[in-house]
Formats: C-alpha cells, sequence, structure tokens
C-alpha cells in the first residue's frame, strides 16, 4: 500500500537526517521526499511517500512521532486529499515527433518550458499516476531526462495541518 | 550575572542539582576544565577511557534514578562515548552527554579531533543537540536534561564548540527553571475508556500473567506493581531488565522469562489466556518466534512510548501512559469494584504453575572438584544479605547472575541488557558505589568482560571505590562457547582465552586486594573474608568449571516452549 505522511519539523539542522535516519536505520522504504519552508519559518514541511503494510506505517508513523523534532504529523492518504508532483522532462523532438510530442503534453496539461531545433522541455504537474502515465506514453527512446519532485499534498476541507 | 559559556555549563550543572560528571579532558573542552578546577561544588570524576566515564554515568542513573553527567573532548572522546551512549540508549536509561566540538569556524573542515558527533550519535541517543551560539547555552542544556529524563528516558548528546565556551565571551545567566518544548510532549496519564477495557479482560482471565520490564523500574513504579498484583493474586515474571521490580522471593513471582528464563515462566507465558505486559517491549530474547508467542492470549501492554506497542507483537489493549500513573489508577478501579478473578480458575491455573516449577529447571549438579559458577552467585547473595547493588557484564554470568540473585528491591540488579556491552559491569559498579559510598556494589563479570574495560581499576583507586568484583573466571567466552557447543557441533571457534593474567595480580598492581579461589570449599570464606573488607575494592578471581552451561535455554527464533533443561530435569519433564 502507497501512503503519503505529511509532517511539520521544526526548523532545525539536521532535522532531514533524522528523518532519512529513521526510515533507513528500522529499514522502511522510502518513495519520495520533499521538504521546504513554509510561512511559518520556525517549521519546514516534509512529505514522504511510502509503501508497507499496516503494522508498518502504524511503526513509521509512530516512530516518527517520536523524534523530537517533528512538531505535528498526519497520514494524508488516510482522507480525502489533493496530491501533486512535479515533472519536469527533457525530450528529443525533430520532424514530425514534434508535433506528436506537443499534442501528447496537451491532452496532460502539460506546459513546454524550453523549446531548441532538437528539445523541448514540458513541466509536468499532477499525481503521481499522472506522471508515471505520461512518462509511458512518451516514446522512451526520445526521453533525455526526467526530473520529478516528490509528491506533496493536504487534506482537504476545514482541517490544517499547522502549528 | 554574565557568565562565559563555560561558566553558563558549569553553572548550570549546578543549578541542576548535579552531583556527579564522569569525565576526561581533551583540547576542545579545556576551557569548560578550566571552569572545573575553579569550582567544587559538583565532583568530577576522571575516567581513564570514556567509555568508563559513559558506564558509569549510565550505573549512577540505573541506582539513582537521575540523569547521569559525562564529558569527553572532541573526536576520539566522543568515539570513545558512543558504545556507552548506545548502551544508555537501548535500556532508556537518563543521560545528558557533553561533547567537546571544534571551534564553530572549523566544522566540517577535518580539522583536529573533529568528527561529526551529532552525525555519530544520531541513531543511538533519544535526541542530540549542537550548541552554535552561547546565548543558547543554556536553554538547551535544559532541554537536554529534560528529555533524557522525561518520556521514555534515554541518554542526550549536547555538541559545544570550543569557541562557545570562551572565557571572555560573556552574556548575562539565568537558570531556566522550566522549559516547555511545542514538539515534545509525553504523556502524563493513561486513557481511562482503554484502562477500563484492560481491566474488564484482566478479570475476565483464567491464566492470567503479569509480565513486566524495565520501565517498572525507570517509572518508580515498583509499589504500584507489587500492590497492584497481589490485589489480583496472578503469577508474575520480569525481563532481564525488570528484575527487582517485583520481589524475587516473592511466592507469586515465578522467575525471569526469555532465552534464559525459567522453565515456569516460559510455559506459563506460553499458556496463559490474558497477558499483561507493563513496561516491557516484547524483545526478541523475550518472544523467540513472534508467530508461537502467547498463542491463547489476548494481551494488554501498559508502555509510556507508543512505538512500543504492537511493534513486534500485536496486542489487543493498549494503554499508552507511564505505568506508575496507569498502575495507581486501574489499583482504584480494582478497589472500587467487588469483581475478582474467578477463584477456582486461578487456583487450578495456579496449580499448574506450581508443577512446572516443580521440575527444579535451575538445577545445577554440585562438584567437590570445580567451582560451579551459580553456587558463586548463590553464595554472594548469602555474604550481602540479598542486599547488594549487582552489576553485571554481558554473557554466561550475566545470566547466572540474574538466575541465583533474587533481587527484592528495583535499581538493584544494573546490566546491559539491550545492547549486551561487555565492559559495562566494572565502570557501572563505579557509578553506583559513587551514588552510595556505604553500599555494597559487586560486579558479577568474566575474564572475557572485565578486560574489556580493566583501565577503570586505576580510576576506581582513585577514589577509594570498595567495589567486590567477581571474577567468574572459565576461560571461555562461555556464552560463545554454549552456542558453539550446542549450535555449531563443538566447533569452539575463537572462544577460548589464551593468555589471560593472573586478576589477581593485576588487580594488586592497580592498588586493590586480589585473590585467586580455586576450590568449591573456599568460595563462602573468600567472599565473607572480602566483603568484611569494607574500604578495600577486592578482586576475586574464582577459577569455574568450563564445561558449565545456562539453562534453561530457548533457542534464538524458535517458541517459548521449546526449552533446553538440563538433564536432570529432562527426566523430571517426561515424568
Amino acid at each position: 500500500m502507497r501512503h503519503i505522511i505529511a509532517l511539520l519539523l521544526e526548523n532545525e539542522p539536521g532535522a532531514l537526517s533524522r528523518v532519512a535516519g529513521l526510515f533507513s536505520a528500522r529499514g522502511y522504504n522510502i518513495e519520495s521526499l520533499s521538504v521546504a519552508p513554509t510561512e511559518d519559518p520556525s517549521v519546514s514541511r516534509m512529505t514522504i511517500t511510502t509503501t508497507g503494510s499496516e503494522a508498518i506505517l502504524e511503526q513509521i508513523t509512530k516512530q516518527l512521532n517520536k523524534l523530537v523534532d517533528v512538531v505535528k504529523l498526519l497520514e494524508l492518504t488516510e482522507g480525502a486529499h489533493v496530491e501533486r508532483a512535479m515533472m519536469l522532462i527533457k525530450v528529443r523532438a525533430t520532424g514530425a515527433g514534434r508535433e506528436e510530442i506537443k499534442r501528447l503534453s496537451d491532452i496532460f496539461r502539460g506546459r513546454i518550458v524550453d523549446v531548441t531545433n532538437s528539445t523541448y522541455i514540458i513541466e509536468v504537474t499532477g499525481t503521481d499516476d499522472k506522471l508515471d502515465a505520461f512518462i509511458t506514453a512518451i516514446d522512451r527512446k526520445l526521453i533525455m531526462e526526467v526530473v520529478r519532485s516528490g509528491a506533496i499534498g493536504v487534506g482537504r476541507g476545514e482541517k490544517a495541518l499547522r502549528v | 550575572m554574565e557568565l562565559s559559556g563555560a561558566q553558563i555549563i558549569m553553572q548550570f550543572l549546578e543549578d541542576e542539582g548535579v552531583e556527579f560528571i564522569f569525565g576526561y579532558p581533551g583540547g576542545a573542552v579545556l576551557h569548560i576544565y578550566d571552569e572545573i578546577y575553579r569550582r567544587d561544588k559538583i565532583k568530577h570524576i576522571l575516567v581513564r577511557h570514556e567509555q568508563g566515564a559513559t558506564h558509569m554515568a549510565d550505573g549512577y542513573a540505573r541506582a539513582t534514578g537521575k540523569p547521569g553527567v559525562v564529558l569527553v573532548t572532541s573526536g576520539p572522546g566522543a568515539t570513545n562515548a558512543v558504545t556507552g551512549i548506545a548502551t544508555a540508549h537501548m535500556d532508556s536509561i537518563p543521560m545528558v552527554v557533553l561533547t567537546g566540538q571544534v571551534p564553530t569556524p572549523a566544522i566540517g573542515s577535518d580539522a583536529f579531533q573533529e568528527v561529526d558527533c551529532i552525525g555519530i550519535t544520531r541513531p543511538c541517543v533519544k535526541h542530540n543537540f549542537l550548541v552554535k551560539d552561547v546565548h543558547d547555552l543554556a536553554s538547551t542544556l535544559k532541554k537536554a536534561f529534560y528529555v533524557a529524563s522525561s518520556g521514555r528516558p534515554g541518554p542526550v548528546v549536547v555538541d559545544i564548540p570550543k569557541d562557545v565556551t570562551l572565557p571572555d565571551v560573556k552574556i548575562p545567566y539565568e537558570y531556566p527553571a522550566n522549559i516547555t518544548m511545542r514538539s515534545y510532549n509525553p504523556v502524563s496519564r493513561g486513557h481511562t475508556g482503554q484502562m477500563k477495557k484492560a481491566l474488564d479482560l484482566i478479570l475476565s482471565a483464567k491464566r492470567p500473567m503479569v509480565y513486566t520490564g524495565g520501565g517498572v523500574i525507570l517509572d518508580g513504579a515498583s509499589e504500584e506493581l507489587r500492590e497492584f498484583t497481589r490485589i489480583l493474586g496472578f503469577p508474575i515474571t520480569n525481563t532481564l531488565m525488570g528484575l527487582g521490580a517485583y520481589p524475587g522471593t516473592d511466592e507469586q513471582f515465578v522467575g525471569m522469562l526469555g532465552m534464559h528464563g525459567t522453565y515456569e515462566a516460559n510455559m506459563a507465558m506460553h499458556n496463559c489466556d490474558v497477558l499483561i505486559g507493563i513496561g516491557a517491549r516484547f524483545d526478541d530474547r523475550v518472544v523467540g518466534d513472534v508467530k508461537q508467542f502467547c498463542p491463547g492470549a489476548k494481551i494488554v501492554h501498559i508502555d509510556i512510548d507508543p512505538s512500543s506497542i504492537s511493534k513486534t507483537v500485536k496486542v489487543d489493549v493498549p494503554i499508552v501512559g507511564p505505568v506508575k500513573s496507569v498502575l495507581r489508577d486501574m489499583i482504584a478501579m480494582l478497589k472500587e469494584t467487588n469483581s475478582r478473578p474467578d477463584a477456582d480458575s486461578l487456583a487450578a491455573w495456579w496449580r499448574q504453575v506450581r508443577e512446572w516449577q516443580s521440575i527444579d529447571c535451575l538445577h545445577y549438579e554440585w562438584s567437590d572438584e570445580r567451582i560451579k559458577p551459580q553456587y558463586v552467585v548463590q553464595k554472594l547473595y548469602e555474604a550481602t544479605g540479598g542486599d547488594a547493588f549487582v552489576t553485571s557484564d554481558v554473557g554466561q554470568h550475566q545470566m547466572w547472575a540474574a538466575q541465583f540473585y533474587p533481587f527484592d528491591k528495583p535499581n538493584r540488579w544494573i546490566n546491559s541488557g539491550g545492547l549486551g556491552t561487555m565492559g559495562f559491569g566494572l565502570p557501572a559498579a563505579m557509578g553506583v558505589q559513587f551514588a552510595f559510598p556505604e553500599a555494597q556494589v559487586a560486579c558479577v563479570t568474566g575474564e572475557g568482560s572485565i578486560v574489556m574495560c580493566i583501565q577503570e581499576l586505576s580510576t576506581a583507586k582513585q577514589y577509594n571505590l570498595p567495589i567486590k568484583v567477581i571474577n567468574l573466571n572459565n576461560g571461555y567466552l562461555g556464552m560463545v562457547r554454549q552456542w558453539q557447543e550446542f549450535i555449531y557441533e563443538k566447533r569452539e571457534s575463537h572462544s577460548y582465552l589464551d593468555s589471560l593474567p593472573d586478576f589477581a595480580k593485576l588487580a594488586e598492581s592497580f592498588g586493590h586486594v586480589g585473590m585467586r579461589i580455586d576450590k568449591p570449599s573456599d568460595v563462602d570464606s573468600a567472599l565473607k573474608e572480602a566483603f568484611a573488607m569494607k574500604d578495600r575494592l577486592v578482586f576475586m578471581d574464582f577459577v569455574t568449571d568450563p564445561s558449565e552451561n545456562v539453562f534453561p535455554m530457548m533457542m534464538a527464533g524458535k517458541g517459548q516452549t521449546d526449552m533446553l533443561l538440563p538433564a536432570f530435569c529432562k527426566e523430571r519433564e517426561l515424568a
């Protein structure tokens, strides 16, 4: 099962390494991790995508909560939420293929953000599934570079994860 | 009051009520040592190796319940302390370790005696701090003591760069009496609904079992545990870390459980219908194979640490909270209700438990020729009136001490249960003796373990610590040899310790009294003679039977009832 965990972390040096270290020391999977400051300069918000059974997820959330630098934690996949990741993908775009890739990018609501004679850089946002689907849709041979941000997410409705 | 960083550290430690600092000087902490030189309120104990300092602070903490304090320099000072920090971490012992660090501008430049102390210690501390600004020093130290000693306790490292302690940079200081941390709020009470649920289950039990660990001792909940268990009349077992929480000589006590626990404790665990785990963590040395653990039992688990709950064994009624407060609440609930577990079922259960007890699983064969290690521990119990602080190292001697010295009081049995650190016993005993100068302190050790921190005999001389070292010397890494005998067809790969020193002479060279005892008939008199020397450290080198094994033995990864027993009991078990 895939889970997305959102954390508010004290903005202390080394806080990121405590989280990363916990995952490696206890052998938990980490699919992606995305972290940046928030409007409150004292905390960073981190989003972790992980896989594991319910029992493992329970341990992950408990162990994370135990870290002194973790202020709050929410498992987003437990409820309704909005989830986004961003991808920049550089593809070879020549001849007739140029038009084909442009059309595909439109279908995925991507944006071409850089153009040369022979390449495009396309920006796509969405769930990880959607980004996967875009990669699958493009001819493998044309892909030059893929950069993905890792998922971020917010729970829907009134409730908010904040200090 | 305007103070320098070094002065703030010392003033803070005084204000915090610290009695001892176990430490070793070096370049990065010299400003602090200069301040120690000017003060005399806190006693600084100069060790011989930083590992010794951490174990002493740890022993002090285990015996007193107060956090132990360590001061070491950067680089090798810090790395030498790591084993002791990890030892304290595995057993949840409150400790504050101050490590020197190279000056902030030099951090990351591979400076002399620089290591990334925060990075190295991160996985084996409850928390650690790097203080980059002298203005943060006092509040960080307060946080360190608060985190170390609250909730599930543990070691906290504070890494202090040398420039933060500069003598001529002075700032105002006020003792931070209180501190709040928004990201750290240990639970203070158990959940009433969960406690009620647990009580219903407990009162419905027909074959109940109480299983308690180090958490009861850490929270000072021994009295509550006694009352709770006596009201219910249930059989009780303690883990290696929990010995003494319930009196070892009490009728309801069925001995330690686990890998070298008693037959009756492990059988009762396996066959119980309601298991009440208190301040214990269902560790692999207790559980064995998770799939075969307590197959017919509903499990109640009381623990301060939510992550301990259902970590290895899934439990039915978890109660997160300090065991002392939870037990108090549950005792009150028990007193309010007239309902009690079914007396007939409980009586039948006790008959079964007594039957298991009757096989006498700790039996060993007497010998007139060779000293049996178990006998030495039994005689130690007699010589000390059962009232000593006993520390141990790790191996066979540790298990025999746990099996043959019943502890009636908490905080008396001090050993490295989680990490299993050889070298722990002697310095830990010293930490205990510093805390209780008048008490009888014995270190039960083996010739393998004792040499791992033998240098601290020098510290013991400097501070005149009258510890009694009981060296069960069988010339082998006994537990390793035992596994090799049972699991590796007696291939004794590197478990024989050749070229051992003459321990009696070695102790004498450090200025202590040394004895070598090789006849069973001399054991008793030697112990009495040693304990009569109230102001001397006596190193007793007992030459013991090398073929002796620790029984019972639950094989690693197997079920709880899968125990190897001495030949004597096997016949009885079949009968």
